[in-house]
């Protein structure tokens, strides 16, 4: 193993890190914007580093101040990290490259290099949390990425993203605070935080009922923070008024890191400690996946926003995400990794698509998107292939996850059966949420919309084809992201018993 | 060049002549003819090259990639397929040269879009041909569905849109609703969707699921336009004549009704479906939408929209042939596909040769046009007596082995709905027949016109000729036909 390749985990979260406060002294907000993509590119290369490191088996240990674990901190990654890394990496590099335009008309000049400060301090926190292995680091990270997202969704012009805002700190702080009190009655139990360690040392603990309390406060507060229904209040408006390029960063990573963090705790610490754990786990969590598939469906429907029917429809991808790994099986575990991947570009795309639509439409209502397909065919042939990949069709991304959801579900007898249901009626709704967009922007009055009679600009379009085809090319081609999936939920699998 | 590169040759050519196409449209518009003429007879002598190989039972296969285990991209050529992919690429070269009469006649916008989209539609067609699986299958389907869409709604009006948005809603929701799911279901029952002689459910399935797995299909693949999912073919007669000639005579829905057959026959297996009465119900949908759009028909005024409905009673032959359950009646879905198609181009060329040369799309002002324009309307003629069934046309030989097979059967039901639709046919076919020949003109039109321009007739004659030629020289594909149950799997 080459030397440098060593130093991998801790650059990827060094880089953004180091990279913000320089930004900070860039006066000219040119700079300060290409300042900060580079930093962020450069993260997404130490990621696919990383990936293609983890693909060819090795594992990835990193000392910091070379203190040994579990005295000292430890950074890790292997392959579920390496998912996620790729995921917050790439939606951030993506979102920049598209959003430069974007961003100037919604933020002032003098305040973008703060906005680019706060947008790698997110970018950071977020790739942070996957390369820990340590309770307590992870809960730094979280709170440096979630001070940072609040910044950035406040940062826009929209004046509503203050209320949205602060809810989303209120609920966020006090998912904080469930995980914090979580780890603190671990580390009372066993006196550890280096979470290799804590699943060694629980087994000396003679009284487990303090540790059974830490796994109910640390599903809680993560499950606040990944939106699993009922505790998603918070995320529709904070996606729907943030700045476009924020909502595509943050809609395809924050609540995936979260929900990476809830699957890690659980399967690493608590799934081979706790007697009966899995099915605790899957039977608190089942039944709130199959409502948050059938509820955020339901209101996506209803939703006349565009950014609000995509954010409804992200607590229901949740949903499907929860409901792989609620099976604690390999198969569900492979499906629902691979949907973190998935639903992430297909996301994505619909986002960039959505911000494309900013850029000339005089809302994001569906009646101001009205017949805007003409003057922008491409930004909307992108929304349909993203928009396919949402619902599942064959030959895009979504297709692949959903297919190894079923495949996982159809093993769980009887109440997969009704499960593979609620997947079908849910992918119906799909089918006419993102309908009735394109109902309005196909066939429209163009009249009425305020569109302006205009294609996006070429970068930000540019950028969105890149990503719908993405969606393509991993619906034809699916071993990279599946051979991660794979890996991921065998490792996860190892821990239980 | 081995037969599997022979394959993506033919489904990368149309997606290359499209790009050639778009390039070729910014140089001018005589090139840009030129690379859908030679694109199209490059891949009709491609496919038909592949016809001696399929004859002597050989099955060429390859495939592109496997996706995830058990699920493949792949491709097969066999007797069914070969038949459909011969005739959609030959029928495109007769329809490339009547679209440059037809677009230039009517002085067409964005015809550059039209050629490439129509050649990205061929790719799609040739995909549904040589799928090898449902998953294949389904993917070129909406490839199909997506790739014809801008050519529905090319004339870009209100109007246009709302028929365009039927064609589109009608078919991705039936597509993604019911047909994906049969899709799945097929996958997890049989542990593959490989298109295999005999089927590959027998024994996997029993009981009214099998009549339910087959409703998802046969309402599923809404090309077929089985009534109630028939609305989007008279939606898509908003279209330009060349795209209903060609996509709403031929590729597009006989990409439906191709894809009917092969599921009745190569994953069912008509011998499993026969032992199963909850499939029974297939041929009664069938048998009514043979009437009901026949008596539909009968009270159009729109000659197109006639077609169209004309059409849908033609496709549900050749459902109801499938649903017959026997090798001939098989045989006669094959035949009636081929017969269908020459004779609807021919009238679809008809219809299209009358409005650009006259302006008129409405029956009833067709009174004495056939001495205006004598070649059209003896084509029509010959088109109108083939869909009758009357010899010495094509349309008599598809019906002569669809009803041997519902003797063959003992399907009465079927048997009475040929003769009944026969009738129907006679009773909307001959009184505009009547009209253009026998009837005088009342009043002289302000144009005073004659034939449309001579590529639009040329084509319509070839077609014409060819409609005729199939009753005497239909041995060909009789042999090819029937290797589905001879031939090797």
């Amino acid at each position: 193993m080459s030397s440098w390749s060593n130093h991998l985990p801790a650059l990827q979260v060094i880089v953004p890190m180091l990279t913000a406060p320089l930004v900070l002294l860039l006066r000219p907000s040119g700079l300060a914007w290409a300042a900060t993509t580079i930093a962020s590119a450069l993260a997404f290369a130490v990621a696919i580093a990383l990936t293609i490191g983890v693909l060819d088996g090795q594992s990835f240990s990193y000392l910091m101040g070379a203190w040994p674990a579990p005295y000292g901190i430890e950074l890790g990654v292997d392959a579920f990290s390496a998912l996620v890394l790729l995921v917050v990496t790439g939606a951030s590099t993506v979102a920049l490259l598209a959003g430069r335009e974007s961003l100037n008309l919604e933020i002032d000049a003098h305040r973008q290099p703060m906005f680019y400060a706060a947008w790698l301090l997110a970018l950071a926190g977020l790739s942070g949390i996957p390369v820990s292995a340590d309770a307590f680091n992870i809960f730094v990270f979280m709170e440096i990425s979630a001070l940072a997202s609040y910044v950035l969704i406040a940062g826009g012009p929209d004046r509503r993203a203050l209320p949205a805002v602060f809810k989303y700190l209120l609920m966020g702080t006090i998912g904080a605070t469930f995980y914090l009190i979580g780890i603190g009655l671990i580390y009372l139990m066993t006196g550890t935080l280096n979470l290799a360690d804590m699943e060694l040392r629980i087994h000396e603990v003679a009284d487990l009922k303090p540790i059974l309390v830490a796994a109910g406060f640390i599903t809680i507060g993560l499950a606040l923070k990944a939106a699993v229904f009922p505790l998603h209040v918070w995320l529709p408006n904070a996606y729907a008024y943030a700045p476009n390029a924020v909502t595509v960063f943050l809609a395809a990573c924050s609540t995936k890191v979260a929900l990476y963090l809830l699957l890690r705790f659980d399967f690493f610490v608590f799934q081979p400690n706790l007697a009966g754990h899995d099915v605790q786990f899957a039977y608190f969590l089942m039944p709130l996946a199959a409502l948050a598939i059938l509820i955020g469906s339901s209101v996506a429907l209803l939703e006349s926003n565009l950014k609000r029917l995509l954010a409804y429809s992200s607590i229901a991808q949740v949903g499907y995400i929860l409901l792989g790994a609620s099976f604690v099986s390999l198969s569900g575990l492979t499906a629902s990794v691979l949907h973190i991947f998935n639903h992430a570009l297909a996301k994505g795309t619909l986002f960039l698509a959505v911000a494309c639509l900013t850029t000339r439409c005089s809302g994001l209502r569906l009646e101001n998107i009205s017949g805007a397909a003409r003057s922008m065919p491409w930004t909307m042939a992108a929304f349909v292939v993203a928009g396919l990949s949402l619902i599942g069709i064959p030959g895009t991304a979504g297709f692949i996850s959903k297919w190894y959801l079923i495949l996982a579900a159809l093993n769980e007898g009887t109440v997969g059966i009704v499960l593979v249901g609620v997947i079908v009626v849910s992918s119906l709704m799909a089918v006419v949420y993102i309908w009735r967009v394109v109902e309005a922007a196909y066939f429209g009055d163009a009249e009425a919309g305020g569109a302006a009679h205009r294609e996006a600009p070429p970068a930000l379009l540019a950028v969105t084809w890149i990503a719908a085809l993405a969606n393509l090319y991993f619906g034809l081609s699916p071993s990279l992201p599946l051979a991660l999936s794979t890996s991921a939920a065998e490792t996860l699998m190892r821990h239980v018993p | 060049m081995s037969a599997g590169h022979t394959i993506l040759l033919i489904l990368a050519l149309p997606v290359a002549g499209a790009l050639g196409i778009a390039l070729a449209g910014r140089i001018g518009a005589n090139l840009r003819e030129a690379v859908t003429l030679v694109c199209a007879t490059a891949l009709a002598v491609i496919v038909w090259g592949l016809l001696p190989e399929i004859m002597s039972g050989e099955r060429p296969s390859f495939t592109l990639a496997e996706v995830v285990p058990g699920i493949d991209i792949a491709f097969r050529v066999e007797p069914l397929g070969m038949l459909f992919a011969a005739l959609a690429s030959g029928l495109w070269i007769v329809n490339s040269i009547y679209s440059i009469g037809y677009m230039r006649g009517n002085r067409e916008t964005k015809q550059t879009q039209f050629y490439a989209f129509f050649a990205i539609a061929l790719a799609a067609t040739m995909g549904i041909a040589f799928a090898d699986n449902l998953f294949t299958l389904f993917l070129f389907y909406e490839l199909l569905t997506l790739s014809t869409y801008p050519l529905v709604s090319h004339k870009g009006d209100t109007k246009t849109l709302r028929s365009a948005r039927v064609y589109l809603g009608v078919l991705l929701t039936t597509s993604i609703a019911l047909l994906l799911p049969a899709i799945i279901w097929t996958y997890f029952a049989a542990g593959s969707g490989n298109f295999t002689s005999g089927g590959i459910l027998a024994g996997k399935l029993e009981g009214p699921a099998v009549g339910l797995l087959l409703g998802l299909f046969v309402f599923g693949i809404g090309k077929a336009a089985v009534m109630p999912v028939h609305r989007w073919l008279p939606a898509a007669m908003v279209a330009p004549t060349p795209v209903s000639a060609l996509l709403h005579a031929v590729a597009v829905v006989k990409a439906g009704v191709f894809a009917i057959t092969k599921v009745v026959i190569y994953i069912f297996g008509i011998d499993f479906l026969a032992s199963e009465s909850s499939g029974n119900w297939m041929l009664y949908v069938a048998a009514f939408t043979i009437i009901a759009a026949s008596v539909v028909a009968l009270q159009q005024q729109n000659l197109k929209r006639l077609l169209a409905y004309s059409t849908i009673a033609q496709l549900s032959y050749v459902v109801m042939a499938a649903a017959i359950l026997k090798p001939l009646a098989e045989i006669g879905a094959a035949l009636h596909m081929v017969a269908h198609a020459f004779g609807k181009i021919t009238l679809f060329f008809a219809a299209g040769a009358i409005y650009t040369a006259a302006k008129k799309t409405e029956i009833h002002q067709l009174r004495g046009i056939g001495r205006r324009m004598p070649w059209t309307m003896a084509a029509f003629t010959i088109g109108a007596l083939s869909m009758i069934g009357v010899p010495p046309t094509g349309g008599f030989v598809s019906k002569w082995y669809i009803l041997a097979g519902a003797f063959d059967a003992g399907s009465y039901i079927a048997v009475a709905t040929i003769v009944i639709s026969t009738a129907l046919n006679a009773a909307y076919f001959l009184p505009i027949v009547y009209l253009a020949w026998f009837a005088r003109e009342t009043s002289t039109p302000a144009n005073d016109h004659g034939e449309a321009p001579l590529a639009a007739v040329l084509a319509l004659t070839i077609t014409a000729a060819l409609t005729l030629a199939f009753f005497f020289f239909h041995q060909p594909v009789l042999e090819l036909a029937t290797q589905i149950f001879r031939g090797a799997p």
